[in-house]
């Protein structure tokens, strides 16, 4: 039986997200839009009779049915059936603010002219009762000829009312009837023509006429509501598939509409807007009682200190400060513990089977590789999770406020701002954020720029290096990294402000924010999305990576040349003979040495030596060895993949008497003429390459379809990297010269 | 008649024109900003850009070069 299909939208901010969870117990998916990665949250009602399955879909929040950004496009898309595999809304619920009542009530009144059955859910009654806005919920209803439920999504107040309601409706479909109900009194001439593009509506589309007379409004005083060909272009999914493709004939009707309008002195574009707020401020006056509040508001006063002259910086900057410091400090505990717990298993597997090559692949290749990534997932979850609650406090949109001067300097928004923070986590999320930036322009320079951010992918290259490379005092470690993170950002502005100044010129973007209430977070759903995304890294591990590292491990092991193990054995006899039992430390040592060559000159014969070696001549300029070039070449489709083949070259885990960690064995790792491998210079020169090239697979493919185009992704992938390999070479050169 | 940049913060004034291009001004509308509609400058960013003004009850952040073509009475 084909489930109730429930909707839920509304303006952003309102509370739609807590009410999704709240109804669905937090277990709702998250997907993506085919095509489009709109996040797509879908759920089931827990505690739905069995017999009438009711599936609630979370739209992304929209302030009004004309869509400035892709997400909002969607939240259109689907409430005017326009999305082919979602099906037609059986009820929405529209998610309202009551405190901020008219604003919100514009796109809830739209919704309700669409004809759809509709239920108003008034959210956050009890922030509105404390601004002194008491309204009267019947006469709301009655006004709005929907049924109104009021309600406090966070603390679970007026759930159960709404619940009910969507279930006797999903027990009885048959009794929903919708009284057609319009909020704008318009001008004559606009109604007339209003009336016309209706009708025309309605012959060509009868399978959703009830539609028709928002619809017919929508394109009248939208101009990016009639798609042309222009709108179609820049890879959003324009909802115009054949079944709502507009025919010539009805296009000109709406031009020409507009042309008589325009010569009445109708502006068309603004009188239904106008029309519409009139209508609804005399609502308002009409429902809400209204007492000054006592004292000034909380978030007010917060606002007050938070975006002070003086305390607004100060506070973003400890802010930020706190949050890398904690990322570290609080995840080394829970990383140890990964590390020994991977360790464990690897040794106990390695030794409760028989000794041989698939022990190594198992123990090497699958266990110490991907181990070797998940060990960050405690500083990935932390950085999620404050991202998480940055963005439900509300802070993230002051960050926004008090950045964009500096994001406008180099011809960004501020709205570039979050996606930017964002990619510190993942470039994934980020771009995926870049939906709310309305320009295609300013959404373009903000993708190509979000990778040189540094990822959490980088974490572990920079962390290995660090312990690896660089001294361990005065504080250099910790300094290195900030140098790491603020190269990042310093290239993604350059060269943001480089793109803004060629490839997407365009006029200076319009900046429209909202800044809402500061909120108490919601601990659980701010942890559910923290899981969710780290779920993401958690897969990546388990299948790319893992994939990546099986195929490293044959390339490292093979082809296996007979003479030179005749070679190494008759050495390895040697030495048995002529040492003394027990050996003595020197002897030991000799056979350290004598194992270290084995491995080494068996890794230069393999596969994946002769690939180091090959590209070993494009490195060379910057200072790297051929094992180096193997982690560049099997870190393109994921950054991380770099320590965890470093491992796998350098023989680290698996074999029981060498359990020293990676850093460890990189520090005693010398060139083929001798001279360290690892100096200072040589990490420095590998994480300014890794902060610039995109190494990355899954960034490539969601800016492909992001983008819609494999031209983005490939020139992204293109400049990032040749910008890697340039400033790296000047690195190392410099470094050189200095004397390093 | 002056442009709502001028304000000065906590001053409050109602729009009488919008003299953004009409192709650009539609959102801005739409989030409730009409001639007519009453409006406070609650304060500019520490580097002076942009402007928090408050209006119909909530807060909305926009860039002085908007606010400049705003004239508000």
């Amino acid at each position: 039986m084909k489930p109730f299909t429930v909707v839920l939208t509304g303006n952003p901010n309102c509370g739609k997200t807590t009410l999704f969870n709240a109804l669905t117990g937090l277990r709702g998916r998250v997907g993506n839009y085919a095509g489009v990665t709109v996040e797509r949250k879908e759920g089931s009602l827990t505690g739905a009779d069995a017999r009438f399955p009711v599936t609630i879909l979370d739209l992304p929040g929209t302030y009004s049915l004309s869509p400035q950004s892709p997400d909002e496009q969607i939240a259109r898309d689907i409430l005017f059936q326009r999305v082919a595999d979602v099906p037609t809304p059986d009820l929405v619920v529209v998610v309202v603010d009551a405190s901020n009542l008219q604003r919100n009530l514009y796109f809830a009144t739209q919704v309700i002219e669409l004809g759809h059955p509709t239920l108003l859910t008034l959210n956050m009654v009890d922030v509105a009762r404390d601004r002194g806005h008491d309204i009267d919920t019947d006469a709301l209803s009655k006004a709005l000829g929907v049924p109104v439920i009021p309600m406090v999504a966070s603390q679970g107040e007026g759930l159960e009312p709404l619940r009910q309601s969507i279930r006797s409706q999903a027990s009885s479909p048959g009794t929903r009837h919708v009284i057609p109900r319009e909020f704008n009194e318009l001008p004559e001439a606009f109604g007339r023509e209003a009336q016309a593009i209706e009708t025309a509506l309605e012959r060509h589309f009868p399978h959703r006429s009830r539609l028709a007379a928002a619809e017919a409004l929508l394109l009248l005083s939208d101009e990016r509501a009639l798609p042309t060909d222009k709108t179609n272009t820049d890879g959003n999914t324009n909802g115009n598939t054949a079944n709502t493709r507009y025919p010539e004939a009805l296009i000109e009707q709406v031009l020409s509409a507009r042309r008589r309008l325009e010569a009445a002195g109708v502006d068309w574009r603004s009188t239904a807007i106008e029309a519409r707020y009139a209508r609804l401020f005399a609502i308002e006056q009409h429902v809400t009682r209204e007492t000054p509040p006592p004292d000034e508001l909380l978030s007010d006063q917060i606002d007050r200190v938070v975006t002070h002259r003086v305390w607004g910086p100060l506070i973003f900057v400890t802010v930020m400060a706190l949050m890398f410091q904690s990322i570290f400090w609080l995840a080394q505990y829970p990383m140890s513990g990964i590390e020994a717990a991977v360790d464990a298993l690897a040794q106990w597997v390695g030794s409760s089977m028989p000794p041989g090559d698939l022990n190594d692949l198992i123990t090497r290749g699958a266990i110490a590789g991907v181990g070797s990534v998940v060990i960050f997932l405690p500083q990935i979850c932390l950085l999620f999770l404050f991202i998480g609650l940055l963005e439900d406090t509300g802070y993230m949109s002051r960050a926004a406020f008090l950045m964009d001067r500096l994001m406008s300097r180099v011809g960004l928004h501020g709205k570039s701002f979050i996606p930017m923070l964002s990619s510190f986590a993942c470039a994934i999320p980020g771009i995926m954020a870049t939906r709310t930036i309305e320009t295609r322009q300013d959404r373009l320079a903000t993708i190509l720029v979000a990778p040189l951010m540094s990822c959490s992918a980088r974490l572990p290259v920079y962390t290995v290096l660090i312990a690896a490379c660089i001294p361990q005092r005065n504080g250099w470690p910790g300094l290195t990294l900030l140098m790491m993170y603020l190269l990042g950002i310093g290239g993604a502005l350059g060269m943001a402000w480089i793109f803004k100044k060629t490839l997407l010129r365009g006029e200076p973007p319009m900046l429209i924010l909202e800044l809402p209430p500061y909120k108490r977070p919601m601990l659980g759903a701010v942890l559910r999305q923290m899981w969710d995304r780290s779920k993401l890294f958690l897969k990546r591990a388990g299948t790319v990576i893992l994939g990546i590292n099986i195929l490293l491990w044959f390339l490292a092991t093979y082809p296996r040349s007979s003479e030179l193990q005749q070679e190494f054995d008759q050495r390895h006899a040697q030495w048995k003979q002529a040492a003394s039992n027990p050996p003595t430390s020197a002897e030991s040592e000799t056979l350290k040495r004598l194992d270290q060559e084995e491995a080494g000159e068996k890794l230069r014969q393999s596969f994946a030596g002769r690939l180091g070696r090959a590209i070993e001549p494009a490195l060379k300029p910057l200072g790297f060895d051929w094992k180096i070039g193997i982690g560049i070449v099997t870190s393109f489709a994921a950054r991380e993949v770099f320590v965890s083949t470093l491992s796998v070259v350098y023989n680290v885990g698996g074999d029981s008497e060498n359990t020293a960690s990676l850093a460890e064995v990189m520090k005693s790792e010398r060139r083929d003429d001798g001279r360290k491998t690892y100096t200072p210079l040589t990490g420095l020169t590998l994480m300014v390459f890794y902060v610039f090239a995109m190494q990355c697979v899954s960034t490539v493919a969601v800016v492909r379809r992001e983008t819609n185009s494999w031209k983005w992704p490939l020139f992204q992938t293109v400049y990032m990297t040749s910008l890697a390999w340039i400033l790296a070479f000047l690195t190392y050169q410099v470094g050189t010269r200095l004397g390093f | 008649m002056r442009p709502l940049s001028t304000l000065i913060p906590g001053e409050r004034a109602v729009v009488a024109r919008i003299d953004i291009p009409p192709e650009q001004r539609g959102r801005l509308m739409e989030m409730g900003l009409l001639p007519g509609t009453p409006v406070e400058l609650v304060r500019f960013a520490p580097l002076g850009d942009p402007v928090e003004i408050k209006l119909r009850n909530y807060h909305l952040s926009l860039r002085k070069l908007e606010a400049d073509k705003i004239q508000v009475h």
